[in-house]
């Protein structure tokens, strides 16, 4: 629940998700899922393969309507805060648009909202220095690594300041080490603007370092088993080797193996 | 890297290079062929079966005499002029035709295509009659097209572009259909997150996705453009242009073959060259996405 009277960033209201109702086909993805992620906050949905988790991230972002209950984002129905512009989303392949320029697609949501070339251009170049691309503007996609391209795609998130950043897998297709490294980046990058994150991932430790909170998933139908508050402070390359990320590590893990999902 | 002038010119030279092997291919091979069959009395060697082709000078001229008709010289009204260059002036007035057959057809065919992508029933409702529309011969449109035209008073260059364009639409509307489908959900569901108006979705992301998907398409609409001119043309009984060349040409194979096969060659290199400058607006609309590989 909201402290002190504010409002909570995300609120989930006895939400089921029901695949091809009424067909032969049916998948029940969710059921009674009940949620409320407080604004400012890093939480992190993790569970088995198939339990629902990009499922509730796309109902939260009103790419999905559920069968059951309901969603507000900041006090708006989620529909409304989708046609607010107000979610910034970044999924496992960046998805960036190969025929713009780096510069260009950060600027796309931008274009969107009719901001005016010289604030776009200023934007932009504010982002890129943020997600540390700066020398990178004036190229094509296809030119960058695969983590210099999620960075781009986050910046592209980030660049018109959404009060909601919703992001499933988003590191799921890197390697380890610039996994962690980017890791580093978006939470410096959270804590410089102070948004809400909503994370999906299947990685343990990825969930033990970011989040203030996870919820683990329990599947077929997508359930909440439990949410695990971690509290490990500022987190710094050093946080990996601290007994307490460990500790956190270990308690999420359990979760998981009770709901039958191993990392 | 290699400097983006000296890649142009080495392409340049490729491409000269590469045409001029393939008409020496084709030029000896048909001299191969037509001197097999003169050895063997028209049969396959060996054997008593008759060749497919017959190989004598009015099937089959010469290729050096197909090239010497083409300096030779033909009247044009008054004057007298080699018969390569009529075959240009007739190819410019063609070329004009197709151009527009070109156009519309491929206006007409994204309009389609973002009809069909607009409202499923309209693709379902569409599809196959455009699909049947191909089916329909040439030869006996052409004439209908022609006679309506006239009725409604139209230049028949108009009714020409309007054959032409019935065979360009075609390949555009359904390779667009396929490029305006082409992007991921990923990129479908980004546009859906910013809220994105359909028409938005429809510039900024579909219709860029859709351009490497167009290009081919717009080349075999090129060169159908040409066929469907010089169908038009020759249907019509234009005045002027090369279908009006080739049915002369037609009328007196029997007597001169050369140049028959001169005006069709002439209609090859148009066609050709209709592709070329498609193949060169790719290169420049598609470039900046290309060449950029690190
Ligand atoms: N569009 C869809 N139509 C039918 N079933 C779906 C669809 N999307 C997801 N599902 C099903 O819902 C369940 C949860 O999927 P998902 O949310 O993608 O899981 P996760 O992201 O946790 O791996 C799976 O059983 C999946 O097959
Ligand atoms: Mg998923």
């Amino acid at each position: 629940m909201s402290s002190g009277g504010e409002v909570p960033a995300v609120v989930v209201d006895g939400v089921g998700m029901v695949f091809n109702e009424g067909t032969g086909g049916e998948v029940a993805a969710l059921d009674g899922i009940d949620l409320t992620i407080r604004a400012g906050e890093f939480v992190t949905l993790i569970g088995p393969s198939g339990c629902g988790k990009s499922t509730l991230l796309r109902l939260i972002g009103d790419l999905l309507t559920p069968t059951a209950g309901g969603v507000s984002v900041f006090d708006k129905s989620a529909h409304e805060s989708r046609t607010g512009q107000d979610y910034g989303m970044v999924f496992q392949h960046a998805g960036l648009f190969d025929w713009r320029k780096v510069k260009a697609n950060i600027e796309l949501p931008l274009e969107l909202r009719d901001w005016s070339k010289t604030d776009r251009n200023a934007r932009s170049a504010e982002m890129l220095d943020l997600v540390k691309l700066d020398e990178f503007g004036d190229h094509y996609p296809r030119q960058l690594s695969g983590g210099m391209q999620q960075r781009v795609s986050i910046a592209r998130a980030l660049s018109f300041e959404p009060r909601l950043l919703l992001m499933d897998e988003p590191f799921g297709a890197l390697d380890e080490m610039t996994r962690e490294h980017m890791q580093g980046e978006l939470l410096r990058i959270w804590g410089e603007t102070g948004t809400t994150v909503v994370f999906v991932t299947h990685s343990i430790s990825e969930a033990a370092f970011l989040s203030n909170r996870v919820i683990v998933l329990s599947p077929r139908p997508g359930r909440v088993h439990s949410i695990i508050d971690v509290d490990l402070g500022e987190r710094t390359p050093d946080t990996r080797e601290d007994p307490d990320f460990f500790a956190a590590a270990t308690t999420i893990r359990e979760a998981l193996r009770s709901v039958g999902g191993a990392e | 890297m290699i400097p983006a002038r000296t890649a142009t010119a080495t392409k340049v030279i490729r491409t000269v290079v590469t045409t001029a092997l393939a008409i020496l291919v084709i030029v000896v091979l048909w001299e191969g062929y037509k001197w097999m069959g003169q050895q063997t009395g028209g049969n396959w060697p060996g054997t008593g079966i008759e060749l497919p082709v017959s190989t004598d000078d009015i099937i089959m001229p010469h290729a050096a005499d197909i090239a010497a008709e083409l300096v030779s010289d033909i009247r044009d009204g008054r004057s007298t002029l080699p018969l390569s260059v009529f075959l240009l002036k007739k190819a410019w007035f063609t070329l004009q035709e197709a151009a527009i057959g070109f156009f519309l057809g491929s206006a007409i065919g994204i309009g389609l295509a973002v009809l069909m992508l607009r409202w499923r029933v309209a693709e379902r409702g569409l599809l196959p009659w455009i699909n049947v529309s191909q089916t329909v011969p040439l030869i006996a449109l052409a004439p209908i097209i022609v006679t309506w035209g006239r009725n409604q008073g139209m230049p028949d260059i108009v009714s020409i572009s309007l054959i032409s364009t019935y065979l360009t639409f075609f390949p555009v509307a359904v390779s667009a259909l396929r490029g305006l489908q082409s992007p991921d959900s990923a990129h479908v569901e980004l546009m859906r997150s910013y809220a994105a108006p359909w028409r938005t979705t429809l510039f900024k992301l579909r219709l860029p996705a859709a351009r490497p998907y167009l290009f081919p398409a717009f080349k075999i609409a090129a060169t159908l453009s040409v066929v469907g001119a010089i169908v038009g043309e020759i249907s019509i009984g234009t005045k002027t242009g090369l279908g009006r060349a080739i049915l002369e040409f037609a009328l007196r194979y029997a007597v001169w073959p050369e140049r028959l096969y001169a005006s069709v060659i002439g209609a090859a290199a148009l066609g050709l060259f209709v592709f070329g400058m498609i193949s060169m607006a790719e290169r420049l609309v598609l470039r900046r996405t290309d060449e950029v590989v690190a």
